[in-house]
């Protein structure tokens, strides 16, 4: 039995999951921008399944309570209550968290949903390592899961400027949406004029040696590991692709022409998401490029500080930094 | 609200002149395959017909109107039966009956919800409370009188998802929410594997207002659709005890009853069999 090297607090609920790197914070990003549509579209509605504290869908709820529906603990019935509202032209987001989105209700995912194409916005707290509940919270492998569903769109936003652009961008796309959400106190990483667009990558940063491309909360990660290695001498330019389907394959393919190397990195296990589409990608056009994966692997995580855990998984900008200039 | 203009029978004895039109397309369209699921499709031919020819409101030429009233197939494997009443209702053509399960055909074996008059996909069974709840609420958000009539089935109630949705109906209390449950007693594997019984009280624990009546009894089913327009604040349930295969002496005693399949000598055999059961010119 091993003893404990040091003390650590497990994060457990309702903490904030973005570790906020000294950037400011915006609050509830996905709350703010669902009370802005709900002002001037009546047709939004909301649900959750017994999740809406920990999903920040609550301010909606007081601003409109009437749109609101807490389904309780039955995400099965989260995601059919929310066709059966789309079918009378309503706009529900529904929010629960990864897990229980993808692997509980799967099937009213990919038919009440998908199938008949239905315009329903499931939001998905705790995404990938954002909390130290262990397995049954984790969602690691929802990107994967949900890109497979035909006619999905996946989204894996960066930070609270992106929530908020997502939302109001997922409100005006006629389709179902599968977004993944960071709650509570967000931090802003992207810079001001940022713009969303469904299916778009954006360049953050060009470099020459090493091309990371990143997804959700690691592009902060990115953006800090390329600003170190560049310190040491290292060229790092980063792609964020916040869109997982439908994925912007002519940017990754352009991007990865113009470096020597690639990194992908990814809140999630590394088999089946970002890395994935990067190398089918990359196979596709014929481009050569090694490509070193950085995410969590095929397994399983165990309880734990987050922190811990993502240092431990190599998922910090400090870890991610080493393992880039080991490459070099 | 006035009512639309859905062709409508006038009394009972219409009401089941048409039903057996209705098993006459189901046995038409089932010889064509040679099989299909007409055991379900004949047991639930009297609730459909009374749905489509006396209680639901919608327009045949207005498929999207707004304030129609719903009716959600869950078990989308009874097609065949919804196939039927949608071409008496005038929603699809009748000689486009012919083509049920064939390659291309709209009129699949399972419900698609691309097909006219078709309020879901259908298919994979637990997923029809849930969608008709939704669609009381977003209809109750529109101040709309509308009603959401859905048929789910004895083997459906081994679905989780089932009492989620109806637990949910009651607790938002969607009075215009009809449950049509069809206790034919067949499942896949055979005759009901896990026991639901009782059925009526299960309903009732959950907060509906249950009925329980012989689901192949023209009467019955006309009284209990009426009794369930009581906007009274809670969800309503129907607890059909329907026949596999009635009207089909065959059929009804086949113990493949679930999906049935025989050869055309036998289909041309059972046909002329109900034919002469019904009478001439029925």
């Amino acid at each position: 039995m091993s003893t404990p090297m040091e003390s650590v607090r497990t994060l457990a609920m309702g903490e904030n999951e973005a570790a906020a790197g000294g950037r400011a914070t915006v609050d509830a990003p996905f709350g703010r921008a669902m009370v802005t549509l709900g002002r001037s579209r009546p047709e939004i509605v909301g649900l959750t399944a017994d999740l809406g504290k920990y999903t920040d869908i609550l301010p909606f709820r007081d601003a409109f309570p009437d749109r609101f529906f807490n389904v309780g603990m039955a995400e099965q019935n989260l995601v059919a209550v929310a066709a059966g509202l789309a079918r009378t032209g309503k706009v529900p987001f529904a929010t629960t968290y990864g897990v229980f989105a993808t692997r509980r209700a799967f099937d009213f995912v990919a038919i009440a949903l998908a199938h008949s194409n239905l315009n329903v916005k499931l939001i998905a707290g705790l995404p990938g390592l954002t909390t130290g509940y262990g397995g049954t919270h984790q969602a690691i492998e929802d990107l994967a899961l949900m890109r497979m569903i035909p006619g999905l769109v996946v989204i894996d936003p960066c930070d609270a400027t992106e929530i908020e652009a997502a939302t109001l961008a997922i409100a005006d796309h006629d389709g179902p949406v599968y977004m993944r959400q960071l709650r509570g106190a967000v931090p802003v990483v992207l810079e001001p004029g940022y713009t969303f667009a469904i299916g778009k990558a954006r360049k953050l940063r060009g470099g020459a040696d090493i091309g990371i491309i990143s997804t959700g909360l690691m592009t902060e990660r990115a953006i800090d590991t390329a600003a170190m290695l560049e310190r040491r001498g290292i060229s790092v330019g980063v792609l964020h692709v916040p869109t997982i389907k439908p994925f912007d394959a002519d940017a990754v393919a352009e991007f990865a022409s113009s470096v020597g190397r690639i990194v992908t990195a990814e809140n999630h296990v590394i088999v089946g998401g970002l890395a994935s589409l990067v190398v089918e990608t990359l196979f596709d056009a014929g481009i050569q490029r090694k490509v070193t994966r950085i995410g969590l692997p095929d397994r399983y995580i165990e309880c734990g500080a987050v922190p811990t855990l993502q240092t431990k998984y190599g998922l910090t900008a400090e870890k991610m930094t080493a393992t880039i200039a080991a490459l070099a | 609200m006035a009512r639309n203009s859905p062709p409508a029978d006038a009394d009972i004895a219409a009401l089941k002149a048409r039903a057996t039109r209705l098993r006459r397309h189901m046995l038409t369209m089932a010889r064509g395959q040679g099989a299909g699921y007409i055991g379900q499709g004949l047991g639930i031919a009297d609730a459909l017909t009374a749905l489509y020819f006396h209680e639901l409101r919608y327009d045949p030429h207005n498929l999207g109107w707004r304030d129609r009233d719903r009716f959600l197939l869950s078990t989308g494997h009874y097609s065949i039966a919804l196939w039927a009443a949608l071409a008496e209702a005038g929603i699809l053509p009748v000689e486009e009956l012919a083509t049920y399960g064939a390659d291309n055909s709209r009129l699949e074996m399972s419900t698609l919800d691309t097909t006219p008059g078709v309020e879901m996909i259908g298919g994979s069974l637990g997923h029809g409370l849930g969608q008709a709840v939704g669609q009381a609420l977003g209809l109750r958000l529109d101040h709309s009188e509308s009603r959401v009539f859905v048929e789910l089935s004895d083997g459906e109630m081994q679905e989780g998802s089932t009492w989620e949705a109806a637990m949910s109906g009651s607790h938002f209390r969607l009075d215009g929410l009809v449950a049509l449950i069809d206790c034919n007693g067949i499942q896949a594997d055979g005759p009901v594997v896990l026991d639901m019984e009782p059925v009526a009280d299960k309903w009732r624990a959950f907060g509906w207002e249950t009925l329980e009546i012989d689901g192949n009894d023209m009467e019955a089913v006309v009284g209990a659709l009426a009794a369930a327009r009581n906007r009274n604040g809670r969800p309503k349930a129907i607890v059909l005890r329907t026949l596999p295969g009635k009207g089909v002496t065959r059929i009804e005693s086949s113990e493949k009853s679930h999906f049935f399949r025989v050869d055309v000598s036998q289909w041309d055999s059972i046909i002329a069999e109900f034919e002469q059961s019904v009478g001439e010119g029925a």
